[in-house]
């Protein structure tokens, strides 16, 4: 019997040992590629597309090694996981670097969460880093993780998804944001499973064993 | 539905084994960083901050194998500091799996390395740390070389600076209480967490779980970092957390 294998695409956007070693330690059967070669990607069981650092850089990779046909490909056939600015480059375009064109796998913008945010009379920080939480809409990939747990963000920007029925889990910070879109085998989160201890490693297992089955 | 304040842990390391007196409850080898993360990450940690205090480079090589292997097993935020000089070091520091590091004294001599640093590596991974002594009545200075050097640097002014240049938060360290277990000085935390749009990590001083619950009520704080009462086993993060969730914050039980 051959292991199945999971691809974390390394388009050269930083360090994607965390993402590989979360993987790695909740399917210990699983084999782990951190890889920007397309026909190991495409080969692959599994792929998550992660992404740290400003949109501008990260599209401007994803097109100059052709991840963004790879992955166009990948989301025909087998499950994908979109992580952090992973998840930003799957939509429409963002307004970060003066407004970038994106993968436009989900209809919607990414977002500045603005410098005058504010809860209650409260004035929120951005970055939004920390600790929140996310109100799920039901989706596989939540199973044996309790409603409303909270998992690690970093970001500035935020996804405004344009179709409801693509919100599979909703986030608040001064606004309303997705913290999780999907559709049919595609699944992408804002905030850092791979950073966000027994929730985010159950999320990534239970990323591993989906099927793609919505 | 709220972003929870943050508990952070902070263990000084040099060459790779976690030194200066920490001492779980039953674990006698108290100085091997993976088990000591291990420990506060299953105790609910927010994020483990190691202050590398290595004089060597060497030595500094070990502290990477040491973030390496831990960020295989830790799946919390780690943040690393001390003797970030140069981009390569926080290369090295971010390949090996820490989440952020932390630039402090760098900072000083050359705040167009925090520019550099963040437009380089994002500023969610570039903390600036600020030591900070009070020098009149709500006036604090900045300090380096662990407090003994002043630099006539106004502290808020510097913090204000410094989120301009892209830090994407701020750790500060209260150089009069650091050691001291009186609580942290929430006149310094309160002006900069009040006059910058990041995060503020408070620092130093804390003696009890009080102490935590000041930091973010009266002092602002986004997150408070403390070091003794948590490595001799006087309180677990769960009890700090919990007494912290008693007084109505925001944390992540």
């Amino acid at each position: 019997m051959t292991s199945k294998v999971c691809a974390v695409i390394d388009y050269g956007m930083g360090n994607l040992h965390s993402a590989h070693g979360a993987l790695q330690a909740v399917a210990p059967g699983t084999q782990v590629l951190v890889t920007s070669d397309p026909k190991v990607i495409m080969a692959a069981d599994h792929v998550v597309l992660p992404g740290v650092g400003a949109i501008r850089d990260c599209m401007a990779e994803i097109r100059a090694q052709g991840i963004d046909q790879v992955v166009a490909e990948v989301r025909k056939t087998k499950p994908l996981l979109g992580i952090c600015v992973g998840m930003q480059a799957m939509m429409d375009r963002s307004e970060e670097n003066g407004g970038v064109d994106c993968l436009g796998m989900f209809p919607g913008q990414v977002r500045f969460f603005g410098n005058d945010l504010s809860e209650n009379g409260e004035k929120l920080k951005v970055p939004h880093m920390g600790w929140n939480q996310v109100e799920q809409l039901a989706h596989p990939l939540w199973k044996d993780i309790a409603d409303n747990s909270r998992f690690y963000f970093v970001h500035s920007y935020c996804v405004s998804a344009e179709r409801p029925e693509q919100v599979k889990g909703r986030g608040h910070y001064g606004v309303d944001f997705a913290a999780a879109i999907g559709e049919d085998n595609v699944f992408a989160v804002q905030f850092h499973p791979e950073k966000s201890h027994n929730a985010g490693l159950t999320l990534l297992k239970n990323f591993l064993e989906w099927d793609g089955q919505a | 539905m709220a972003l929870a304040k943050r508990i952070i842990p902070c263990l000084d390391v040099d060459k790779g084994r976690v030194v200066k007196g920490v001492n779980f409850v039953g674990i006698r080898d108290a100085g091997d960083p993976v088990e000591i993360a291990k420990r506060y990450n299953d105790q609910g940690a927010d994020e483990i901050t190691f202050l590398d205090i290595t004089a060597s480079h060497e030595g500094r090589d070990t502290t990477v194998h040491m973030v390496e292997a831990i960020a295989e097993q830790v799946f919390i935020p780690l943040t690393v500091g001390g003797g970030i000089r140069e981009l390569a070091d926080i290369r090295n520091m971010l390949n090996a799996g820490a989440d952020k590091v932390s630039i402090n004294s760098a900072a000083v001599y050359n705040p167009e390395f925090v520019r550099e640093a963040s437009q380089k590596f994002g500023a969610q991974c570039i903390v600036v740390a600020i030591d900070a002594k009070q020098v009149g009545d709500n006036h604090w200075e900045i300090f380096t070389h662990g407090g003994r050097k002043p630099t006539g640097i106004n502290a808020v002014e510097w913090a204000v600076k410094m989120a301009d240049y892209g830090a994407g938060e701020i750790l500060l360290t209260s150089m009069d209480r650091d050691g001291v277990k009186s609580g942290f000085d929430i006149g310094v935390t309160r002006a900069i967490s009040d006059a910058v749009n990041i995060p503020v990590i408070a620092s130093g001083g804390v003696g009890n779980l009080d102490h935590l619950v000041d930091g973010v009520i009266q002092g602002r704080a986004d997150a408070v970092l403390a070091a003794s009462i948590f490595h001799f086993g006087e309180y677990t993060i769960q009890q700090a957390k919990e007494h912290m969730a008693a007084a109505g914050i925001e944390v992540r039980l």
